[in-house]
């Protein structure tokens, strides 16, 4: 079993840190202090931080954070980031405005 | 860890769900040894996370009304405090929308039983609609409004219980994914994983429709199916109404979330026969189609970006309804599954009530109607 499953596996207290008030997903405004303490609360993948903070759920859907994030959770758990999946993309790759994805009509010229 | 190292526990909950998690949240609290096995990557991968967080009584079967009406009435309002994570929880009623007189007779239907429960749920006509939700169209000309219905955070209180229950000692594995259940001596007792065989007096299977072939292996069925849904969310909206949605035809559902999102579910009528590779992705049609139903109720919407679109199982049982059941053939093997789209609003009550059954073998809710062994062939 890899370590990273094991939720209950010791990663130490939560100590602050000088930068964590730095903002890491702009979008939801989420700050590297809150999502080192989510991995203490036990989010150890990048799509349950996305659920617990909604670090990456905004406007750019984690393009920007998604692997800052990762590498968070790699130095927290001490484990070497290829070991963490991404996000799950999802479309559309851009916002759509409902009455445009809903228009399904074909324009016969 | 060995393969054959064995892992003691008084229950082992093979799911980590928001009923698995529940559910071992209030086994710990009353100090049971719990190990949940979670078969993916990630907590609450399932249907605890993609659905769209109703919290609601009226349109449920009778069957399991009583758990929505318990749970909305004892544990929701308390949760987020109790579990130290804000899941969003908002009691501004739910709104059942129709249209048509075909409509009226589904909505009727379903109050009359509601209202024979002791459900205060009523029907009520487009300008009462209006006055409670005035960005309706004018199209829509009865529903159901149920005051004391409501809606949450599904993903925070998914992990919310996943959080408390680590608190206080429960063990989550994921990557976990359980092959076979083992009887010793006539009863539950070993779950076999890849890496390792869990030991337990207890086991709880809470594995979506996945339940159905973990089940097998002990010679239990469940009559499920699943069933592919889809669900879009928008950017940021300025605050606009709190209460849920739905309607007659269960076409779409949905609600804005504290965040300001509109998080809509939707079917496009094709959800049974949609190409399945085997992961839950969103199909072609599905959003557009959603789209196109929200604008006909919504019209104000229709410049509402999506900024996602995701899909996901139901685990769609016979009869739609839960089973929530311990298995007297195989003493100290429990079941929730098969909760066919509407487990979010009950996992709390769901949780509860199952951790009762297990630890002192009676629950606060009678779960009878909710056995496994009650479906039967035509005659």
């Amino acid at each position: 079993m890899k370590s990273i499953n094991d939720r209950s596996q010791d990663i130490g207290p939560f100590v602050s840190q000088t930068d964590d008030a730095i903002i890491i997903c702009r979008c939801e405004e989420i700050t590297k202090g809150e999502i080192r303490q989510a991995i203490h609360d036990g989010m150890f993948t990048v799509n349950e931080i996305r659920r617990y903070l909604r670090a990456g759920m905004g406007l750019c859907q984690g393009q920007t954070c998604g692997k800052l994030v990762k590498n968070l959770i790699a130095r927290e758990l001490n484990v070497i980031p290829d070991q963490l999946d991404p996000a799950t993309s999802r479309s559309p790759m851009r916002p759509v405005e409902m009455k445009v994805l809903g228009n399904e009509e074909v324009a016969h010229v | 860890m060995s393969k054959h190292m064995s892992k003691y526990n008084d229950v082992i909950i093979i799911g980590g769900g928001i009923i698995g998690n529940a559910t071992a949240y209030y086994l710990a609290k009353k100090g049971l040894s719990v190990t949940v096995l979670e078969a993916s990557k990630d907590i609450g991968i399932g249907g605890s996370s993609r659905n769209g967080g109703g919290v609601r009584q009226s349109g449920r079967d009778t069957r399991e009304l009583p758990l929505a009406m318990w749970g909305i009435k004892n544990l929701w309002p308390g949760l987020s405090e109790e579990l130290g994570v804000d899941v969003e929880y908002t009691q501004k009623g739910n709104l059942r929308l129709g249209k048509t007189a075909v409509h009226q007779k589904i909505l009727q239907g379903l109050t009359d039983k509601a209202v024979s429960c002791g459900l205060d749920v009523r029907m009520i006509n487009g300008d009462e609609i209006r006055a409670i939700n005035p960005y309706l169209s004018e199209e829509v000309t009865c529903a159901s409004w149920c005051p004391t219905d409501g809606h949450a955070n599904p993903l925070t209180a998914t992990l919310g219980y996943y959080k408390k229950a680590r608190e206080l000692g429960v063990r989550f594995i994921t990557e976990a994914p359980c092959f076979e259940l083992r009887k010793i001596k006539g009863v539950i007792r070993q779950v076999v994983t890849p890496d390792a065989i869990y030991e337990a007096d207890k086991v709880l299977v809470a594995a979506g429709f996945d339940s159905r072939k973990i089940l097998a292996t002990v010679g239990i069925d469940v009559p499920m199916m699943p069933l592919k849904m889809e669900c879009l969310v928008t950017e940021a909206e300025p605050p606009m109404f709190l209460q849920m949605l739905g309607t007659a035809d269960a076409d779409f559902y949905g609600h804005q979330s504290k965040h300001g999102s509109f998080v809509f579910g939707g079917s496009s009528g094709f959800e049974h026969l949609n190409k399945d590779n085997g992961s839950p992705i969103s199909s072609s049609i599905g959003a557009s189609c959603t789209c196109r139903g929200i604008i006909k109720y919504f019209p104000a919407l229709a410049d509402a970006k999506i900024v996602r679109a995701w899909a996901g199982w139901l685990d769609d049982c016979a009869d739609h309804v839960p089973v929530i059941s311990p298995v007297e053939e195989v003493p100290g093997l429990y079941i929730a599954c098969a909760f066919s789209g509407h487990g979010f609003g009950i996992a709390p009550a769901v949780g509860y009530n199952v951790a009762e059954m297990i630890a002192d073998g009676h629950s606060t809710i009678d779960l009878s109607a909710l056995r496994y062994d009650r479906f039967k062939p035509k005659q």
